[in-house]
């Protein structure tokens, strides 16, 4: 029995933006699974321990089994025929794959955007305006005496967020863990996450930005109204004695959700939050962190920024790279009909995009490269079944705070990966195009 | 690789003694050679002007810091895009270019060679992944090791042979090429003290019984002792405030005969008026060159400061929080656990201003008044001072006094009377010498034997620049690049496609170490000792420099 069981000692979850590297697998070699994660989150023990290698076809094209050779031509010759070809997702792969697939988005001049324009995006455009006091999870650990979780819940999005890197974690001037912090939690209603808060304040859906403006205000000693309280729900005392923590802590962080990026207000949203954490500066030590879900979506707007750039949402047709969030963002593109083909790597926009969006994707040749079937698969022309990253394929992936980490892969796939695949069709589209790879550019279009 | 033979072109080759004679270079296997047979190639370069490749010994190009700042200037690409050819990929510049723009951009003016200053140790993989990402130029890094939490604990303790055996572990765990000290004991202050910073060399660190004094010692002698192929590389302490030439004076002396390379000094040799209310800085740039000038242990690169747009992205993160609160523009700190801070914002020189105005001259007295060219080098701390594609204009106010002058006179006149400029300072430098500052000087301080020369046996990293009376033209274009023997840019245009090499340093180390660094990581660090060290499938073509001790043995 022992030769059939291998151990994987600290391999990296994949499962959501922690990327916890502290995982001990062990594998049944014979039933190609991972029978125990130790130290993995309830959502990390699914992810590793109901990983199967199924019995899927190794492509479908229109639907019908092909193998991995057909489905490489056929995407090759889609991509190469395409006047406005998109390429999508990212989050779930290595930056090994990310790094061809911007590659192939360059030489076909076509369109690279990750699922961070559904996600965090506007934080992404909030830096832009703002910048950001930021720091390692390491040193929140550490140091962090004040913690303040807005628009997120992630006692059940990232459970280890709160015993690993940040509430209970013992640090070397946090010793005692969460006896030496304190932890509010700020948002429209009371989750799972208001459980180890020390201060939970309920705002009103779609007043997040009032209420942190005014604590901006507040901060710097500005005297706000009492109708406040009518617009947002909280308090003026209450807003008051969080300005007070905030501005006398020792090390502070504020950590965000899509709670905050995915309501209205958006990126002026994730700016105020920003710029209140700079703002605490002036007092004390501060820092905010958007807390990323996908395994290596902070790995994808680093690979895209200094492949092109810009973290998302650009678009190579005119010889050289151009960022426009709401133009080159995919659900923009596919929204007003202009991409004529699609490839779509490890995300499912057929699950999760708005109709019109999905309703245009089902109109032109998609490319999918998935581990599973997935809604986006079933729509496509061509589906390639790739194998997983962190469980089958080694790579790198980055933490939602950039540190990067190599993977540790526990079971072997019959399936190619996704840098594989990509990494052919690179060729093969490099062929077809041959001479003719550099697109004819308009006079003028060199005028940025 | 194809054989090739130079001809007819002017060489300035200052490591071999060649200033501007007419002979044949030849070329075969990558590297210069004695002779090649009849049939190789002939390049004419009749009217041409042949150098070594350049070497930038202090560039910040590569990394999660650098990548911060990408990501943080849309404003800066869109003005100043690179399309794709048919054998290069497509980028944007500005200040802070994409990888391979930043790979392309350095080749077409003539680098082969550029040293990344400052990596967090933990950051390595992704320094690595941009590097790889980076075309044609040879490259590197320097890790931060001046404010690591553990080497200090070692110090604390008095663990000396620990902590050397520390330092070689991290050096090698990173692939790096050398330790960075950056505003030694400055991070502990900033992150746990409200952002507080530390002034003075003989001050109490935080949190440690120990001075940035004890640091500074104990890095550059363990570096020298590791035999290490450049030497513990100093961003000094108190940068950009009014005063500190003596804290660099300090630190100079504090090397003790040791070898140790400050970096971008003009930041560093500021005066202030005494008694006077206003706390403007005054030229202090002749006792740093005097300094300089009669240590041979001491070398620097002298951080030019050029007029316009620029980022500043520095580990010294107080010294970005104090320059963010002066233009109050969009600000980046990012600290990193136990062993960093970070600041970045844009920035913009401008000639009216008087510190400004005084930063530029005082960089050009640093040229200026160095009496040795192969230890006072080129650089303007790219992006920091300004962009490396400033750096053909930078050879010009160095070679054209009549130019300097010109520029003088639109520069804030109180400043430029602080300074040396003012008196009449007309020294211009020759092709010989800035083939020195260049290149020579800096591939001899960063002990690469192979370049920096065009001796036989030296990488074949050539350029090949039309003789110009207008120097910035002549340094911006060079008419064909030549990396690794191969004619990258022939006639101004790529030709080919080449990879670069990494290069790196593993010293030797007491493998019990990683038993006193492992218990460290597992209480405070927040990935696991053994996923932490870098692996070599990062490193791609790459080349381990030796330690003196590794030359000596073969090993």
């Amino acid at each position: 029995m022992s030769e059939q069981t291998l151990t994987i000692r600290d391999a990296t979850c994949t499962f959501c933006g922690c990327v916890c590297d502290d995982m001990h697998l062990t594998v049944d070699v014979n039933a190609h699974k991972i029978t125990k994660a130790e130290n993995a989150c309830v959502l990390g023990r699914a992810w590793f321990k109901e990983h199967g290698i199924e019995e899927r076809p190794f492509a479908l094209i229109n639907g019908r089994e092909a193998s991995t050779d057909e489905a490489i031509e056929a995407a090759a010759q889609i991509l190469a025929q395409a006047r406005f070809p998109i390429i999508y997702g990212l989050s779930d792969t290595t930056c090994e794959a990310q790094r061809q697939a911007v590659a192939i988005a360059d030489m076909i001049g076509g369109n690279i955007d990750t699922t961070t324009s559904v996600c965090h995006g506007p934080s992404g455009m909030a830096f832009q305006a703002v910048g950001e006091s930021t720091a390692t999870l390491g040193e929140i650990r550490n140091r962090a005496d004040l913690l303040v979780f807005w628009g997120g819940n992630p006692a059940e999005s990232h459970p280890r967020l709160f015993t690993r890197y940040a509430v209970t974690a013992k640090g070397m001037y946090v010793p005692n863990g969460k006896k030496d912090r304190t932890v509010v939690l700020v948002d429209v209603r009371r989750t799972q996450s208001a459980a180890v808060a020390d201060i939970f304040i309920q705002v009103k859906p779609r007043r997040d930005f009032e209420v942190l403006w005014a604590l901006r205000a507040l901060v710097k000693g500005h005297s706000v109204d009492p109708s406040i309280e009518a617009v947002t729900g909280v308090s003026l005392a209450t807003l008051e004695d969080l300005a007070n923590r905030m501005k006398s802590c020792r090390f502070g962080a504020l950590m965000f959700g899509m709670g905050l990026t995915m309501t209205r207000g958006r990126h002026f949203n994730s700016g105020a939050l920003l710029a209140l954490a700079s703002d605490l500066n002036a007092y004390t030590h501060f820092v905010a962190k958007p807390v990323r879900g996908h395994g290596n979506v902070t790995g994808a707007d680093n690979v895209v920024s200094w492949q092109t750039g810009f973290p998302f949402g650009v678009n190579l047709g005119r010889g050289y790279p151009r960022f426009n969030p709401g133009e080159f963002t995919t659900v923009d593109v596919l929204g007003r009909r202009e991409a004529d083909a699609a490839m779509v790597i490890a995300a499912d926009p057929g699950a999760n995009f708005p109709q019109a969006a999905i309703d245009h994707l089902r109109s032109i040749p998609v490319i999918v490269l998935d581990p599973k079937p997935t809604h986006t698969s079933q729509l496509a022309k061509v589906a390639i079944t790739t194998a997983t990253y962190g469980i089958s394929v080694g790579g790198t992936v980055y933490r939602m705070d950039d540190v990067p980490l190599t993977l540790r892969p526990a079971l072997p796939s019959p399936y190619p990966s996704d840098e594989q695949v990509l990494t052919r069709i690179k060729q093969r589209v490099s062929e077809l195009l041959g001479g003719n790879r550099v697109p004819e550019l308009a006079p003028d279009s060199l005028a940025a | 690789m194809s054989m090739l033979r130079i001809v007819n072109g002017r060489i300035y080759d200052p490591a071999n003694g060649v200033d501007g004679e007419v002979r044949d270079v030849c070329v075969a296997g990558g590297k210069i050679v004695a002779d090649v047979a009849p049939e190789a190639r002939r390049l004419d370069a009749s009217g041409l002007v042949i150098m070594p490749g350049g070497v930038d010994i202090h560039c910040h190009i590569a990394g999660a810091k650098v990548n911060l700042a990408r990501k943080l200037q849309p404003e800066d690409h869109r003005h100043d895009v690179h399309p794709r050819t048919a054998i290069t990929r497509s980028g944007v510049g500005g200040t802070v270019p994409s990888t391979f723009t930043t790979g392309y951009r350095y080749t077409l003016l003539g680098y082969t060679t550029a040293m990344e200053a400052a990596v967090p140790p933990i950051n390595a993989r992704h320094t690595l992944e941009e590097l790889h990402d980076t075309p044609i130029i040879d490259k590197g890094f320097y890790v931060l090791m001046g404010n690591n939490v553990l080497l200090y604990k070692l110090l604390e303790q008095g663990r000396r042979d620990d902590f050397r055996n520390a330092l070689a572990w991290w050096l090698s765990a990173s692939k790096a090429y050398t330790a960075k000290l950056v505003n030694p004991g400055g991070d502990e202050a900033w992150k746990g003290r409200r952002n507080a910073n530390i002034t003075k060399l003989d001050e109490k660190i935080e949190s440690f019984s120990l001075t940035p004094q004890q640091v500074i010692g104990a890095l550059i002698e363990a570096v020298d002792e590791l035999g290490l192929p450049h030497p513990a590389h100093i961003h000094c302490n108190n940068l950009g405030h009014s005063g500190n030439f003596e804290t660099t004076l300090e630190t100079m002396r504090i090397a003790d005969g040791h070898r140790a390379h400050l970096t971008h000094i003009q930041f560093h040799s500021y005066g202030q008026v005494a008694g006077k209310s206003s706390n403007n800085p005054t030229s202090r740039a002749k006792e740093i060159s005097e300094y300089v000038n009669s240590h041979p242990n001491i070398s620097a690169d002298v951080g030019q400061v050029m007029f316009g747009k620029s980022t500043s992205m520095t580990a010294d993160a107080p010294l970005a929080y104090m320059l963010a609160r002066f233009g109050g523009d969009k600000w980046v700190n990012a600290d990193t656990e136990h062993e960093s801070g970070c600041g970045i914002l844009p920035f913009t020189y401008q000639d009216r201003i008087y510190t400004h105005a005084l930063q530029w001259a005082i960089g050009l007295e640093l040229f200026l008044l160095s009496k040795d060219p192969w230890r006072m080098v080129f650089s303007t701390d790219h992006p920091n001072g300004g962009s490396f594609m400033s750096y053909p204009r930078l050879i010009r106010l160095l070679m054209d006094s009549e130019f300097r002058k010109q520029e003088m006179a639109k520069v804030n006149p109180r400043a430029l009377r602080q300074t040396a400029l003012a008196d009449g300072l007309d020294r211009e430098y020759t092709l010989n010498e800035i083939a020195i500052i260049t290149r020579a000087g800096p591939a001899r301080l960063l002990g690469l034997a192979s370049k920096g020369h065009l001796g036989i046996g030296a990488d074949a990293d050539i350029t090949l620049y039309e003789e110009h009376e207008d120097k910035e033209r002549m340094f911006g274009a060079p008419r064909h690049v030549i990396k690794d023997g191969q004619l990258v840019i022939e006639d101004h245009e790529f030709r080919a496609h080449h990879e670069g090499r990494v290069l790196h340093v593993a010293p030797d180390y007491d493998p019990a170490i990683t038993e006193v660094i492992r218990p460290f990581f597992e209480d405070y660090y927040s990935i696991r000792f053994n996923n932490y060290a870098v692996d070599d499938s990062y490193l791609g073509r790459h080349e381990r420099v030796p330690t003196a001790k590794q030359r000596a043995t073969g090993t």
